[in-house]
This record gives structure tokens, sequence and C-alpha cells, in this order.
């Protein structure tokens, strides 16, 4: 039967399933899919801490949700269109998301009785008539999976494997796009294992089919490419756009990468992403622990080598007596931070913007150091460079700030060349002509200073973590000597503004009543409820920030046209308190500590108070 | 090279302006002067030569010579080695720390420097106490050690700091002491020459808070009887008169009598055999007990493994053979590009 094509401008899918059900694969597939025809793209993976949970649990519900839209798409979506529910616990726990009339594709063998006993249900809901504002599809997808590999030798739970990909046939053929590049991703990902390569290819064409022959839906969806600017476009991940940044800022600043970390959630693909690029001169370290990770790479700066680490909120305290150490050396290095949810262990899985004052603040004694934060997974590419750039250029550690939200999430990259990307250069002191002593600490105009590395003639010298005399770098007790270095670093940190961007106004008004303020990774909600409001008519701006510490040097003046300025975060207030303390306004914060992002109704009706009261 | 770098260098050449800052009569002014008579014998060029310390009085040593140092944090010394020496494996690295810095607070790093085996020298500068801090016991300090943290005795049970390096799998390990600075000076040339991370314990004095620890070791009266250096190739005697050896009774060493003794059955220093230097680390005993084992000083054991910076180098230059040199446009661009117009 031909079905007939009705055009979308924007869909928002959830997947959700176990997380042994192959969830996350099936999203990332399905994203690829839909990114390489040419979509705009957000994601959002969401999954539990615990690697197999409890099966059928709702503890142990993986989610992948997606937007793709030929409309510019800047946050993947609030509530959604379609809902894919692997089990009942998937159901429950995603069902409250799905917008009126929105269609539920379920895999009913995930419904039987034990199914529904593990998620709470007495009877179970596909039955309830609250189902009938939605438009339920019902599969066997169990049964239909293992009949279509009757034939393949494998053994039942072999079988069930492979159900995903029935499940993404289906919305292949639902979403009219194409099953190839999944069939290639499948024989690369099974490449020593061809039996498994002919199951899931098997699988996942019985799915599309199903599609095609069934009668379960009568018309096809179409999401035309999107429009965006005229370039080259990959689909990227924030840890590996980060990844990315960071071989860059190698390449053009002619340094090779020392990666000391030690692996924890969600920075860990930093270090996967790394290790695979060893003809790049990456030398990947996984440390005993965070303190060693961060101290290799002082040993490594110190030896001359663009020096990293990442970590998350854990982690980077463990690290923050060594972060101290580098700032007293004055080495170039880079501290990235995956934010999770936190204090403590927290939740690891989840994301939460709640570090920012330990990267201000979180050392003994003054120890400021610059901090850039990536607002997009593609924009982790910019933040790294930058951070590397700064490193290098200032003679200084930098924090890069990213969170789980944005390291895992994807979307279309209009990818540079490596030609359109800036030169670095390092601060390394000239070859010796003269007999006159080296001096360390002696600075230039920025208050930086040289960069002399063991096997350099005539430059030996020695640093430490104890106060340094001004220019010698002698260890030095005297009163005014320190009160003078401490001044000097400040000062060295602050003089970066001059070597950054001026701050513009994002989206919306130059001037007006409200101002959302934000960094991190709540830009595309932030910026697609201050467009909404603007098309509804009110004044209302959007500035966000990458550079926050120090500031852009014009910041304190935009803040100026705003009659109110409203500081979102994933946190219980932290930008808000800086800014107030920076720039003595009267900013308000808006705050959201679920582990999860905003979402775009959130930020709006925020707005929306502010000028029913205005 | 490096023969003409001998002539030329002398001990003086390694030594900074600075005033240097432990108290009179510290053991740790031995070592940095063996330390600097050595520096010659490298063959490296000053430049090429790294030290680097934690926190500690040892670990002011690298401010005294005249090379590049990084005097870091406590117990970290090890972790910054780590970094350096992956990043730059030509360099001559020397990390500098103590009982405290090296066994307490940075025993982490050192047992998994150790197991990676970087071509890097450790002086391990043990005096049985913390210093800086001003007296405290440390993970060495005997128990019952009545210290101002432990004023009715310490409760801890001390580490064998080198049978824990062997436990980690060490390819060098040593023991020497301040008060012998022929020895010192030996063992220090010895382990500069071994090729992994060389292990070198240093009893060391602490006029202030410990003084006398060693004493029964480095005393003119008692050294003959309580210590045995080790020979490679030599039976293990001791004593006065050197008329004590060490003999294997069915794998458990005894003190025998040379002249009781059959030849055959006195143990003979082999630095490459595993199991003697089990045997060597574990002579441990409290030099006030009935029948103790002599404390052996030499190099217990060495043996040739893989460094990690060296296999490193390896991933690195087979990764750029296999791939060819890394190129950023088609790193960016990744497998799956697509075109907006």
């Amino acid at each position: 039967m031909t079905k007939k094509v009705e055009e979308k401008q924007e869909v928002t899918i959830v997947f959700a399933g176990d997380s042994g059900d192959g969830i996350q694969l099936t999203g990332t597939q399905f994203t690829n899919t839909n990114a390489l025809y040419g979509n705009d793209i957000s994601t959002f993976p969401n999954y539990p801490a615990e690697i197999r949970a409890p099966q059928g649990t709702l503890a142990g519900v993986s989610g992948f949700q997606l937007k793709f839209g030929s409309i510019e798409v800047a946050t993947p979506g609030d509530d959604c269109d379609v809902l894919v529910a692997m089990n009942a616990a998937a159901f429950k726990v995603n069902i409250a998301r799905l917008k009126k009339h929105g269609t539920i594709i379920i895999n009913s063998d995930g419904f039987n009785a034990r199914d529904l006993k593990l998620a709470g249900y007495d009877t179970s809901p596909l039955e309830d008539k609250s189902l009938n504002d939605f438009r339920t599809i019902q599969i066997d997808v169990t049964k239909m999976t293992r009949t279509a590999l009757i034939d393949s030798g494998l053994g039942k739970k072999e079988m069930d494997r492979s159900r995903n990909m029935f499940v993404l046939g289906f919305l292949y053929y639902m979403y009219n796009r194409k099953i190839e590049g999944t069939i290639e991703f499948i024989k690369q990902k099974f490449a020593k294992k061809p039996e498994l390569i002919d199951a899931n290819v098997n699988v996942l064409k019985a799915g599309y089919h199903f599609g095609d022959t069934s009668e379960v839906f009568t018309s096809r969806y179409n999401v035309k490419a999107a429009s965006l600017p005229a370039g080259s476009y990959r689909n990227i991940m924030g840890n590996q756009a980060a990844a990315l940044g960071l071989v860059a800022a190698s390449q053009k600043s002619g340094l090779d990468i020392f990666y000391g970390s030690y692996p924890i959630t969600p920075a860990s693909d930093i270090l996967h992403e790394l290790a695979k690029h060893k003809n790049f001169g990456v030398r990947s370290f996984q440390a005993e622990d965070e303190i060693a990770a961060m101290c290799s790479v002082i040993g490594a700066s110190f030896g001359g080598k663009l020096g990293i680490t990442a970590s998350s909120g854990p982690g980077i305290a463990l690290k923050g007596e060594a972060i101290g150490l580098g700032i007293m050396l004055e080495l170039p290095m880079v501290i990235v931070n995956v934010q999770r949810g936190g204090p403590s262990t927290g939740l690891p899985t989840k994301t939460e913007q709640a570090d920012l004052l330990q990267a201000y603040y979180g050392r003994n004694g003054e120890a400021p150091m610059p901090i850039v934060s990536a607002s997009t997974p593609s924009d982790c590419f910019n933040a790294a460079f930058e951070a590397c750039r700064i490193a290098l250029e200032h003679m200084t550690p930098v924090f890069l700030l990213s969170d789980g939200y944005i390291a895992n999430g994807s979307e279309p990259w209009k990818f540079p060349t490596a030609d359109e990307l800036p030169s670095i250069t390092p601060k390394f002191v000239p070859a010796k002509t003269t007999d006159e002593t080296y001096l360390p600490y002696k600075r230039d105009e920025n208050l930086v200073r040289d960069w002399a590395i063991p096997g350099m003639k005539g430059y030996e010298h020695r640093i430490g973590g104890l106060e340094k005399e001004i220019d010698t770098g002698n260890v030095s007790y005297d009163p005014d000597n320190h009160d003078k270095m401490v001044k000097i670093r400040e000062e060295k940190i602050a003089k970066i503004a001059d070597n950054i961007p001026l701050q513009i106004v994002n989206n919306g008004a130059e001037k007006g009543d409200v101002l959302m303020l934000s960094w991190g990774s709540t830009y595309g909600v932030v910026k697609t409820a201050v467009k909404e409001c603007n098309a509804k008519g009110m004044a209302v701006g959007h500035i966000h920030l990458t550079y926050l510490s120090p500031f852009p040097k014009n910041l304190g003046d935009l803040l100026k046209n705003y009659e109110h300025i409203i500081v979102p975060e994933i946190n219980n207030g932290q930008l808000v308190k800086i800014i107030r303390d920076k720039f003595l306004v009267d900013a308000k914060g808006l705050n959201k500590i679920k582990g999860i992002p905003f979402s775009t109704k959130e930020i709006i009706e925020v707005i929306e108070q502010k000028f029913e009261v205005a | 090279m490096s023969e003409a770098l001998k002539n030329t260098l002398m001990a003086k050449d390694f030594a900074t302006d600075q005033d240097i800052r432990w108290c009179p009569g510290c053991g740790d002014y031995s070592v940095l002067k063996q330390v600097q008579s050595i520096m010659p014998e490298l063959g490296r060029k000053k430049e090429d030569i790294v030290f680097i310390s934690g926190i500690g009085c040892s670990s002011r040593f690298p401010y005294y010579m005249n090379t590049y140092g990084m005097h870091s944090i406590h117990g970290r010394a090890t972790a910054v080695a780590s970094g350096l020496k992956i990043s730059r494996p030509e360099l001559s690295v020397w990390i500098i720390t103590g009982d405290g810095d090296a066994l307490s607070i940075g025993g982490n790093h050192l047992i998994h420097m150790i197991r990676r085996n970087f071509n890097v020298n450790v002086l391990l500068f043990n005096n049985e106490i913390y210093g800086l801090t001003k007296g405290q016991y440390s993970p060495t300090s005997p128990e019952g050690k009545v210290t101002k943290s432990t004023p009715i005795g310490s409760l801890d049970h001390p580490f064998n700091p080198l049978k824990l390096c062997l436990g980690a799998d060490s390819t060098f390990i040593a023991r020497t002491m301040d008060r012998d600075p022929k020895h010192q000076r030996e063992i220090l040339l010895q382990g500069s020459q071994h090729v992994g991370t060389s292990m070198i314990e240093i009893y060391q004095n602490c006029n202030v808070f410990n003084d006398g620890a060693f004493e029964l070791f480095t005393d003119k009266g008692s050294k003959l009887q309580e210590t045995l250096f080790l020979e490679s190739g030599k039976p293990m005697i001791f004593g006065a008169e050197r008329e004590k050896a060490i003999a294997l009774d069915s794998s458990t060493p005894r003190i025998v009598n040379i002249s009781e003794a059959n030849e055959g059955d006195l143990m003979i220093h082999d630095e490459t055999n595993h199991f003697q230097a089990q045997v060597l680390t574990s002579f441990f005993d409290n030099p006030k007990d009935e029948g103790h084992l002599p404390r052996p000083f030499g190099v217990f054991y060495a043996e040739d493994r893989y460094r990690y910076e060296e296999a490193m180098e390896k991933q690195i230059t087979g990764a750029t053979e296999r791939m060819g040199k890394g190129d950023l446009d088609k790193l960016l661009r990744g497998n799956n590009v697509w075109t907006a117009s």
C-alpha cells in the first residue's frame, strides 16, 4: 500500500527502553542518518549511572531524545511527538512528555505481567482510556525480530539483541529515510562477527518493510533538509568536539598534546577520543588517580608540551592543590571540567552547572585563573581551542567548563578548515645570545613571563610552589613581595580581557526590559525562548557568556541596557552571585537543579511574568 | 660528546647561588655533596638534567642544583616526573623525596611510577620522622615511637620501603646512608646507570628531631656488626672481623660463622635474583632483638624491563607510520560530511 507523505517542520522523538536495549545506539544512528540528510538536530541522551540496572525497572530506563527539523533546531525539544517505549517502565518514565495527539510506538512484548509489576502498574496502561488522546502503534518487536532471524542459527538471547534494529528500521520507513548509512555502520561495528552483521541488517530491513507493508499507519512523514548556512557539515558530540579542539590547538601552536586523566563520567570520552590520535603526537596517559593526572600535566607543561587534563566535579576537587601549583608556576595548561550533578558523587550521568564557583574560587590562597565555557556540543570545539590559546599566550592554567548535557549531546557542525583557525604563539624564551642572567619571572606588558624548558641551554632555573621573588623567582617570604605578587597574578588574569572578543548581544533586543544572561549549555534553550518572546513583541535580549573569567570588557556597559537581568542556570545560583558582586546590579536567578536541562516553556514563563508585572 | 662533558663539567658547576637552609649537621648536606659530585659523571648537559621534589626538608634540594628543577607539592614529585618523562624521554630526571613524601601522602604515585618503570632516579631520604612539620612520626618510624603526635608511642606498624618497592615490581632497589659518602657515591652512580626506575633509599640522620635513628648502622663501633654491604658475585660477609656470613637454610636466611660453614652454603649476592632480593629486603629486624639479621646496604636487585616512555614513543611512531602524520583537515571533516548550499 502506498502511503501519502506528510511534511513536518520539526519532530521530537524519545527512544526509551532498558539500559541493555541499545537505546543510545538506536538514537545515535537515527541522528546520524538525519544529519547526513541535512536536518538541523539537537540530541539529549539520558541514561542511568548503572551499567545494567535491574532489567525492566524504572531505575534502568535509558532514554535518547532528539529533535530534527527543516528549521533551526537549538534544543532537543520540550515535549515529544513520538515516544518509542520498549517496555512498561520506559513508558511510565516518559509518557508525561508526549504531546497531546502524539504517537506512541510500543513493544507489546515489554508489557507482560512481569514488566507491568516491575514498572509498578496493577493493570496495563495500554488498556487505559487515557491513551485515547494518543495514537498508539503496538508491535510485538520481540516476535518480529525472532521471526526475521528464524534461520540465523542464533539463540533467542542473541536474537533479542537486534530488537532495536527493528524499531530503527520501522522509524526509517515512517520518516522516509534510507537505511544504507546504518547498514554501513553495522558492517563496521561487527566486522569481526559476520553472523551479527547479517542478523542486524536483516532485522533492520524487517522493521523497514514492516512499516511499508503493515497498515498500522497511513501516512509517512518527511522533514526536509534545513536551510543551514552554506558550507560543509558533520554531526558531532560535545566531548568529541572538545577533543578535536584540543588537537587543533596543538597543531596551530606546534606543541604536542600531553593528556593526563583519570576515567570519570562524563569526561572519559575525551580521553577515548584523544587516545585515537597518536599520529598527531598525542600522548594520552591514564594516571593512577586524579591528583596524578593533574601533576603529570604540570610535569608535561614544564617539559614544554601542551598539557591538558579533563575530569568532572569530584575529580576537579582532587586536582585543586595541583592546579594551585600550576597557577604559582605560571605554566600553560588546560583543565576541562565536564560538569555533572553534585555534590560528592551526586548524579554522575545527569547534567548540572554547579561547578562554576569551584572553578572561580576552589583553591587555597588567592588563585585566580581564566574560565572559558562551551555553549553547545559543537561549540566545545571553539571553547577548547580558546582555552588552549589563552593558556599558551598568557602562561596560565585555564578552566574549560562543559557539562554532561552538551558533552553527550550532538548537533550538526559547520567545521572549519585548518587554515581558517588562528595560529597560536607559545611564549617561549628566545635562544640565549648574551650572558645576562635569565629571570624566570620577568614579565612582558601583559604581565606574562617567558617559558624556558629543559634542554634550553643557559636557562636552567628552579620553580616551585613557594612564593617567589618578583623577577628572579627565588623563594621569598618578604611581606611586601607577597602582597605585590598576589596582585600581579590577579592583574595578569584580568589583562586577558584585552585578548578576548568584546561581548555581543547574542539574540533579541539590544536594549529593553529583560536581559537573559546565560552561560554554558543553556544557550540553545534560552535562545529559543528569547526568540519566541521577541516574536510576541517582548523586548528581551539574550547575552550568552563564553568568557567567565575575566569577563569581556564591555559586559558591564551592556548590562545597563536592560531593566531586569535574569540569570538562568542549572544550579542554585552561581553566575548570578558573581554578576551581582562584580557589577552591583540586581540580577535575579532562574534556577533548576533536577539533573536535566531547562525546557523552553520554563524560560518563557519567567520572561512573561516579568512583563506581566511590568 | 658525553666524554667531553665529563671533562668540562665539575661538581661546583652544579651548585647554585642560593643559601642552603638545612639545619647544621643535617644528613642532607652529605647527599647534596655526593649528588653534585656524580653529576659530571653522567655525561649529560646541565640543561638536560631535571630535579623534581615534593615537600619536606629534603625537597628543597632542587633549589641547590644548577639544573632545571621543580619543587612541587607534597607527595607528587613522582607524578610530576611521570608526566615530564613521557613528554621528554631524553631528559635525565631525578626525584628527591622523603619517607613522608614518598610513602605516606605520595604512596600511591610511588608504586604506580615503579610499575611503569620510567627511566628516573629516586632518592628516598629516609629519616624515619617528619622534620619540616617539626617532629611527628612517619610511615617508617618504628612501632612505639614517641613523638609529638604520639606522646605514649606510635601504634603504626612501619613500612619496609624497599620491600614495598620490590612488591611493586621495582627494577632497581638499593640502600645507602648519609654517613658513608664513598658507598653513597657508588650507589648513586649505579642507580644513574640503571635504565628504569632506580629506587635508592638513603638512611639520613635528622639530628634535630630523630637524632641517632641509624646510629647502629653508621657508628664505627657497631657498623661492622650491624650492616651487610652487598657486593655482586660475592658471599654476604659481615662482622667486626668479617667472621660472619649469611647462609640459606631451606630458604630461611641464617647467620653462620665462616670458620664453621661450608663455602657452598653461603649466600652469594646476585642482583638479578628476584627471590634473593625478596629475602634481602626482609632483613629488617629491630637491631635490638636477639639474633637479628644485619641490615643490608648496596644494590639489592636490578632488572631490565621496558620503560613506559619508550613504549609510548613506539606507539606514537607506529601510529604515525600506520596512519600517516596527522592531517588536521581530514580529522575535522570526519567520515560523514554533507553540504548545505
